[in-house]
């Protein structure tokens, strides 16, 4: 990379930053609302909803931030990408209000509780499997033709299964929240659903790698070519390790749990941070994938980036800002940290 | 009829600005609300402001989530449905959009949740500040937005450099011509908008419930404030539209009627339809050199007309012509009922006077009312332009099916009509639940907790 790209580089590397904290914290919020099927009884689904009322807003935040950043560093992507998938960016904003009212109107309802318990789990769903179809059609990679307009590309059947492994990794990571943040009986379910559901990811993102692969000769030739292909291994090999780690604490909680032993407070809370670390190395190999393109094999980021001058004015505001964001939203979890369990009513 | 993209992706997003405007616009001014509540709590421990500022809060949090779901549509929207524009204006627009989200919505994200959930978790100053902040949040998003909105409006500060959009000088472009006028008229806006909801609730409760303090204590603290702030709007937009007349004469053309090229002692019109085809105004009533009086200081002083720029460089007359009215009439009425209830109070008969707390109860939709119509007459003005004189916006709407447009604009009309419902029933439900009964007693663990803070 040459120094005239630096200033664009920093922008390609802070939306990176911005997604990849949109996937983990809206994720797993995310992920509540896709596992809240699962659960039957009016308490749980009140403990559900209630792990993340005071957390949803702020996660979703970052794909706003995430918006911006593209329409103010990169206009060119930003418009020909929102455009591209108008159809899965309309359903993803129609799933997002319909989950994201439902945490106002929920405990406040009586009779039409049932509805919004489904526009929850449903608008979850639909919002995270819209994210995944979009994501395939980047790993997928995208043709002339996909530039069209009036194309339907972006539906195919692997766009399909990315749509299904994102709506998985999400409760994945869901379950791991829960794990840290529940007592008991839901503590136990949020276990069990997570090591089935990480069995799945694994597989699905084994797929997908080899899917890649096989049909994608310039990501192969990146991967098996260059110098350092060798580290770049570190990458599937650390997501085996940390795979293991993670079944294993969540395994854990559930024989202490049935021997009625004390958990661990270590188990409880690590499997949150592995699940993490897996879906940062996950977009650490996409990234690997995708570079330098914002639009696979059509627009990079340096062809895509704003004037200098727009790119700098931005710079002083996200060195102050970013910092001063993430240090009030630690502030914000810290204040709102143990068992949901112990949370006293709202407002 | 063949289906037009283009007018379908422009009837989305005023459909689903329009929208989203109706909930920042009483946020705003109730986060406001709330947090000066929470302040003269602190101070005075008076437990009817702590009461007033948790029964709003509820209100509070469903506008809130309302206007934050709209809200990210809209920041979608200008890349699906105006891709051109996005494309070509990304370099101007983009980084005001990025400085918002950085300074404003992360903040009232960051804090909601302690203002909304943190009441047992934090001390009551803490709660206060985490109040504060989020008022403040919403002040600072709509300052970047109305700089973004008023740059479409006056652009100044940029170069344009193959068809697209450079910055030249960030100070002009955020505080371009309009930004001022515009920025103050809409936080006025918001403040009076919030200040007639809580006013016409308390209203109703003091009419029909047993809450009389608390409601006592709003209707005659909204009432202090819109005989402040209400007239304090007539003299901003006053201003508002003598700067109109300077940077877009062709919308002042429309929202005075006014269709010769250049008139002198121009009438104030009250009420006409003006006609496009014609070209002129039917049933004109107006008060004569009005106009010209208010907005050149001088009874002879002339204006431009409708006819000074070629008929497809005119806006949607009719549209702005009455929004206007509809605007102007709501602010004086406002000034009004603020002079009418400084008058009860003068005489000592506020509370009892049945009639004049039954009006101010049927007044709650009337600041969102004026909020869009002022919002329909500075943007359908605006028209044919998207950036005034420089861009036209039927030139830079994405070229997408128009089946496409139609469908999703069906389910944002569906969705929306729905959750509107929904949002009323829900107020109107936590309005009729009155406040917490623990709350009216004196000696809640609140004021306890308070006092221990401030006798140490
Ligand atoms: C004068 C005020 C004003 C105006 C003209 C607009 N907004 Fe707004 N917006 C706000 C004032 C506001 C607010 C007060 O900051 C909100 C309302 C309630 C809320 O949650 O924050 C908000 C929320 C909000 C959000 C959600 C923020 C979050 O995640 O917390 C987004 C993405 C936008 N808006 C974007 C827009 C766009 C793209 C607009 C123009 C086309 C727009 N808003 C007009
Ligand atoms: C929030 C209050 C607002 C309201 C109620 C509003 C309303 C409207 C309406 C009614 C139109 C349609 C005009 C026409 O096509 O005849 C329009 C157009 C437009 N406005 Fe606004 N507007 C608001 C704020 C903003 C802001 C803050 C921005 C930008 C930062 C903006 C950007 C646009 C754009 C891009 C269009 C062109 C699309 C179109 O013609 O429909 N608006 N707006
Ligand atoms: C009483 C006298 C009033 C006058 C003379 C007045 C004047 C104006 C003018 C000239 C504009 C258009 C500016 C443009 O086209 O660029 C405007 C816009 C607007 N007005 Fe008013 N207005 C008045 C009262 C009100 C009231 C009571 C409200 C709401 C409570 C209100 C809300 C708005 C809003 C939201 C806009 C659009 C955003 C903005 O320009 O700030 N106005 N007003």
């Amino acid at each position: 990379m040459e120094l005239q790209f630096g200033l664009p580089l920093f922008y390609f590397l802070l939306l990176g930053f911005a997604i990849l904290m949109y996937v983990l914290l809206d994720g797993f919020d995310l992920g509540i609302g896709i596992l809240y099927p699962w659960f039957n009884t009016d308490a749980e689904h009140d403990h559900l909803m209630r792990s993340i009322s005071h957390v949803w807003d702020g996660n979703e935040t970052w794909l706003v931030f995430g918006g911006v950043i593209l329409f103010g560093a990169f206009p060119l992507a930003y418009s020909s990408i929102a455009s591209l998938f108008y159809l899965p960016i309309m359903l993803m904003l129609i799933g997002l209000i319909f989950r994201g009212v439902a945490f106002e109107y929920r405990f406040k309802s009586t009779t039409s509780k049932q509805w919004w318990n489904r526009a929850f789990a449903i608008g979850s769903s639909l919002a995270a499997f819209c994210q995944g179809l979009m994501l395939g059609v980047l790993v997928q990679g995208t043709d002339n033709n996909t530039l069209m307009m009036s194309s339907l590309q972006w539906l195919s059947p692997f766009s399909v299964f990315t749509g299904i492994a994102v709506m998985a990794g999400y409760a994945l990571l869901a379950c791991t929240y829960l794990t840290m943040k529940s007592r008991g009986a839901i503590q136990q379910k949020a276990a069990r659903y997570g090591q089935r559901l990480l069995l799945f990811v694994m597989l699905a993102m084994l797929l997908v790698s080899l899917w890649t692969l096989w049909a994608q000769p310039e990501i192969r030739q990146r991967w098996f070519g260059g110098s350092y292909a060798l580290g770049l291994f570190l990458l599937p090999l650390s997501a085996i390790l940390t795979a293991r780690l993670l079944f294993r604490d969540l395994g854990r909680v559930q024989r202490q749990f049935a021997a009625e032993a004390d958990i661990n407070a270590r188990h409880e809370s690590r499997p949150f941070w592995l699940a993490a670390s897996l879906f940062l190395l996950a977009f650490t190999g996409l990234v690997v994938g995708l570079f330098p393109y914002l639009l696979p094999r059509h627009l990079t980021f340096y062809q895509a980036a704003a004037p200098d001058n727009s790119l700098s004015f931005m710079l002083p505001g996200i060195i102050i800002f970013v910092p001063l964001i993430l240090a009030y939203t630690l502030w914000g979890y810290h204040i709102f940290r143990g068992k949901i369990e112990d949370y006293e009513e709202g407002y | 009829m063949e289906l037009d993209a283009a007018l379908l992706s422009r009837v989305q997003f005023a459909f689903t600005v329009s929208f989203h405007i109706i909930f920042p616009s009483i946020t705003i001014g109730l986060a406001t609300l709330i947090a000066i509540w929470e302040g003269l709590w602190l101070k005075t421990a008076n437990p009817v402001y702590l009461q007033l500022a948790k029964f709003w809060i509820k209100p509070f949090a469903i506008t809130f989530g309302m206007g934050v779901v709209s809200g990210i549509v809209l920041s979608y929207e200008f890349g699906t449905n105006f891709s051109e524009f996005s494309r070509i204006t990304g370099a101007v627009l983009g980084p005001l959009m990025a400085y918002e989200v950085l300074t404003a919505f992360f903040l009232e994200a960051g804090f909601l949740g302690i203002m909304l959930f943190g009441w047992q978790r934090v001390g009551p100053k803490l709660h206060f500040f985490a109040t504060l902040v989020v008022a403040i949040g919403t002040w600072i998003s709509a300052f970047w937005i109305i700089a973004a909105n008023s740059w479409m409006q006056t652009p100044a500060g940029h170069i344009i450099v193959d068809g697209v959009f450079q910055v030249d000088n960030w100070w002009q472009v955020i505080f371009n011509p309009s930004m001022p006028y515009r920025f103050s008229h809409m936080l006025l806006a918001a403040f009076i908008t919030a200040c007639f909801v809580v006013l016409a609730t308390s209203a109703w409760q003091l009419l029909h419930t047993q809450h009389k303090s608390m409601a006592r204590k709003g209707v005659s603290m909204t009432l202090w404030l819109a005989l402040l702030l209400t007239p304090l709007q007539a003299f901003v937009g006053d201003l508002h539209g003598l700067n109109v007349k300077e940077h877009q004469p062709v919308k002042l053309a429309a929202m005075e009627g006014i269709w010769a090229e250049r008139e002198t002692g121009v009438p104030l019109l009250l009420f006409a339809i003006p006609d496009k085809t014609a070209e002129k105004n039917h049933f004109e009533i107006g008060i004569p050199k009005l106009a010209s009086l208010i907005l050149t200081h001088d009874i002879d002083g002339e204006l431009a007309g409708l006819k000074a720029v070629p008929a497809d460089e005119r806006p949607n007359v009719a549209l702005v012509f009455f929004s206007f009215r509809i605007m102007v009439g709501i602010g004086l009425l406002m000034i009004l009922v603020a002079l009418i209830g400084a008058w009860l109070r003068w005489r000592g008969t506020l509370y009892k006077s049945r009639w004049f707390l039954t009006v101010c109860s049927y007044l709650a939709p009337t600041g969102v009312i004026a909020v869009l119509a002022g919002w329909y007459v500075v943007e359908i003005g605006r028209q044919p332009w998207l950036v005034y004189g420089l861009v036209r916006t039927m030139d830079v709407v994405s070229p997408l099916p128009a089946e496409r447009v139609l469908f999703s604009l069906t389910l944002f009309v569906a969705t929306y009509s729905l959750l509107f419902g929904v949002y009323l029933y829900f107020m109107r439900k936590l309005i009729r639940k009155g406040p917490r009964r623990w709350l009216i007693c004196t000696n809640s663990s609140l004021v306890s907790k308070l006092q221990a803070t401030q006798s140490p």
